[in-house]
């Protein structure tokens, strides 16, 4: 079985053109990276600020292309430097964004935004649009009523749901998850981790999920890789990363992590008293 | 699950909201009235003057307003130096100046917004070489400019109003182009691009309607220095041609009658002052409505 997406040693180079007083230089966002996704599973990438997950993000969504490497989705190779995107492949591929405050143009109703990527991809009549987008605001949790509404009578995890919802109105394979909820607040993550879990297993989607958020990844990845300054220091199943990280940016990540249970804030009392 | 939360107040309509902005700047309510005094004057022109601004009364040369002396009522703000009436005169006027305002930014706006639109989406060698063009037609001072056009074209109302909104465009030209650049990287933009947007709807139908209101402002702002420019080309006689009855024209025909008959020079130039406060203040308005940034909740 093919795998959904898979990238063999992906590069990003960022040139920046020198200028009377400084000199040129390439900045290496992504530095070989390699992984695959099967169907139905979710690739999980960690790492700090400017690591190069986002960029990698813009590589798998067909944004921008990769300077290096190969990128297959469902073993099709895919360089957008050098070809015109087929309309199927830009299907294949969604992504839901961070802010959920920007993703939504304000001046467009909900119903318009989602129905926009069936007018552009699609022959189906108006009615059958709007149905379809009506069903899919109700798998994402929000009513019909909603339809006719405008971006600023949401709040964020509404916001977010629409993002989602409109990312799935062209059944794609693969769903690129670029820190989805790290602007939610906690019960509002929760709903929408639990909303991307259902989803996952009703239309058999395929994940990548990009976070710093160590619990949210631990919830909801199958395989995990952290990233540092543009390189994958580890990549595994959860339970190999969580149980045995190999790599010491990786063990400083998950000694940075905040533990909140009785045990460790009795041990942090105890130090702290000592000291 | 439950839904994060339901919306129980009704939310305000578009048009409710920009009022309620609107309606709080009492300039920009005073200008907006007296904009639509002038509008339907200028509609109505032949049911409102009292004469024809064409006729030629020659038993009443220079008559001084009806309520000075030696003035007659049935030529309120007395006649000019062909006996022609001059309150007539300017409700035709009117038609000119708001005819003229209108062209100059529709043009302006339509071209302006086109070669913004391009040159902050595309960006690269395009933006420069259109912006450096913009920067040559700003450094002339604009009248002058205006003015070298209507020399070129020949003098006429058509040539004034193509002049004008050639000079009036490098404004639109750099408003689009910057709103334009930051919208350009939001996230729906970039949405609307993975779900496929061509190049065409992501300028027109993505970023175009988010970037009008400042644009929207900019508009009524360059309709009354529309006026106010068409006035002085008129004035230095390469605008509107006599016997047409445009207010600048008009000024122009007066100068030599100004120490004599104060009434033919005083009353056009305070309808064109009038006719610019009315459409800044309401600019003035609209921005406070329709600008997010100075929207007070």
């Amino acid at each position: 079985m093919t795998h959904v997406l898979e990238a063999r040693n992906l590069t990003r180079d960022y040139h920046i053109p020198g200028s009377l007083f400084k000199k040129a230089k390439t900045v290496h966002a992504v530095k070989g990276v390699s992984f695959s996704v099967d169907q139905g599973k979710t690739l999980a990438i960690v790492g700090e600020s400017g690591c190069g997950k986002s960029t990698l993000a813009r590589i798998v969504t067909m944004i921008d292309p990769a300077t290096a490497g190969d990128m297959l989705i469902d073993g099709n190779k895919v360089d957008i430097a050098k070809e015109r995107l087929t309309p199927e492949m830009r299907q294949k591929v969604q992504i839901v964004f961070q802010n959920p405050y920007g993703t939504l143009n304000p001046r467009k109703k909900i119903g318009e935004i989602l129905t926009e990527p069936l007018i552009i991809n699609t022959n189906m009549k108006a009615d059958d649009r709007r149905d379809k987008a009506m069903a899919m605001l109700k798998k994402v949790g929000l009513e019909e009523k909603h339809y006719g509404r405008y971006p600023h009578m949401f709040s964020g995890g509404q916001r977010q749901r629409v993002a989602i919802a409109r990312a799935l109105m062209l059944n794609p394979r693969l769903l690129v998850l670029d820190e989805p909820v790290s602007a939610l607040d906690l019960s509002v993550q929760a709903q929408v981790l639990n909303l991307l879990a259902d989803l996952q297993d009703e239309f058999q989607l395929t994940y990548v999920f990009i976070s710093h958020d160590l619990s949210v990844v631990r919830y909801i990845a199958d395989d995990v890789m952290v990233m540092y300054y543009g390189e994958a220091v580890e990549y595994g199943s959860r339970e190999e990363v969580f149980s045995d990280p190999k790599h010491n940016y990786t063990k400083t990540l998950f000694a940075a992590t905040p533990r909140a249970d009785v045990e460790s804030i009795k041990a942090r009392l105890a130090r702290k008293n000592a000291a | 699950m439950a839904v994060a939360e339901i919306k129980t107040t009704k939310p305000q309509t578009g048009f409710a909201e920009f009022w309620f902005y609107f309606s709080r700047n009492k300039g920009a309510v005073m200008g907006l009235v007296v904009f639509l005094i002038i509008l339907f004057v200028a509609v109505f022109a032949a049911f409102v003057a009292p004469h024809s601004p064409s006729v030629q009364n020659r038993d009443v040369l220079l008559l001084p307003p009806g309520w000075t002396q030696g003035g007659q009522w049935t030529y309120l703000l007395g006649t000019d130096a062909v006996g022609r009436d001059i309150l007539s005169r300017l409700i035709y006027g009117a038609r000119f100046s708001l005819f003229i305002g209108l062209v100059v930014v529709t043009l302006s706006v339509i071209s302006g917004v086109l070669v913004g639109l391009i040159a902050g989406y595309f960006r690269g060698r395009t933006d420069t070489i259109i912006m450096r063009v913009m920067d040559i037609i700003l450094a002339f001072p604009s009248l002058l400019l205006a003015l070298v056009l209507v020399a070129v074209l020949g003098p006429g109302l058509v040539n004034a109003m193509i002049a004008i909104s050639l000079v009036n465009l490098p404004h639109f030209v750099r408003l689009t182009r910057a709103a334009v650049m930051s919208e350009r990287t939001k996230d729906y933009v970039i949405a609307s691009r993975v779900a496929g947007a061509g190049t065409m709807r992501l300028m027109f139908l993505t970023i175009l309607p988010n970037c009008l209101a400042p644009l929207i402002v900019q508009a009524t702002l360059a309709f009354s220095a529309a006026i106010l420019d068409a006035a002085a080309l008129g004035f230095l006689g390469m605008g509107a041609q006599p016997p047409t009855p445009e207010w600048g024209t008009m000024l122009a025909e007066a100068r030599e009658f100004i120490q004599r008959a104060w009434w033919v020079v005083t009353f056009p130039g305070v309808a064109i002052l009038v006719t610019v406060i009315a459409i800044n203040l309401m600019g003035d308005g609209l921005r406070d409505a329709l600008d997010p940034k100075l929207k007070r909740s």
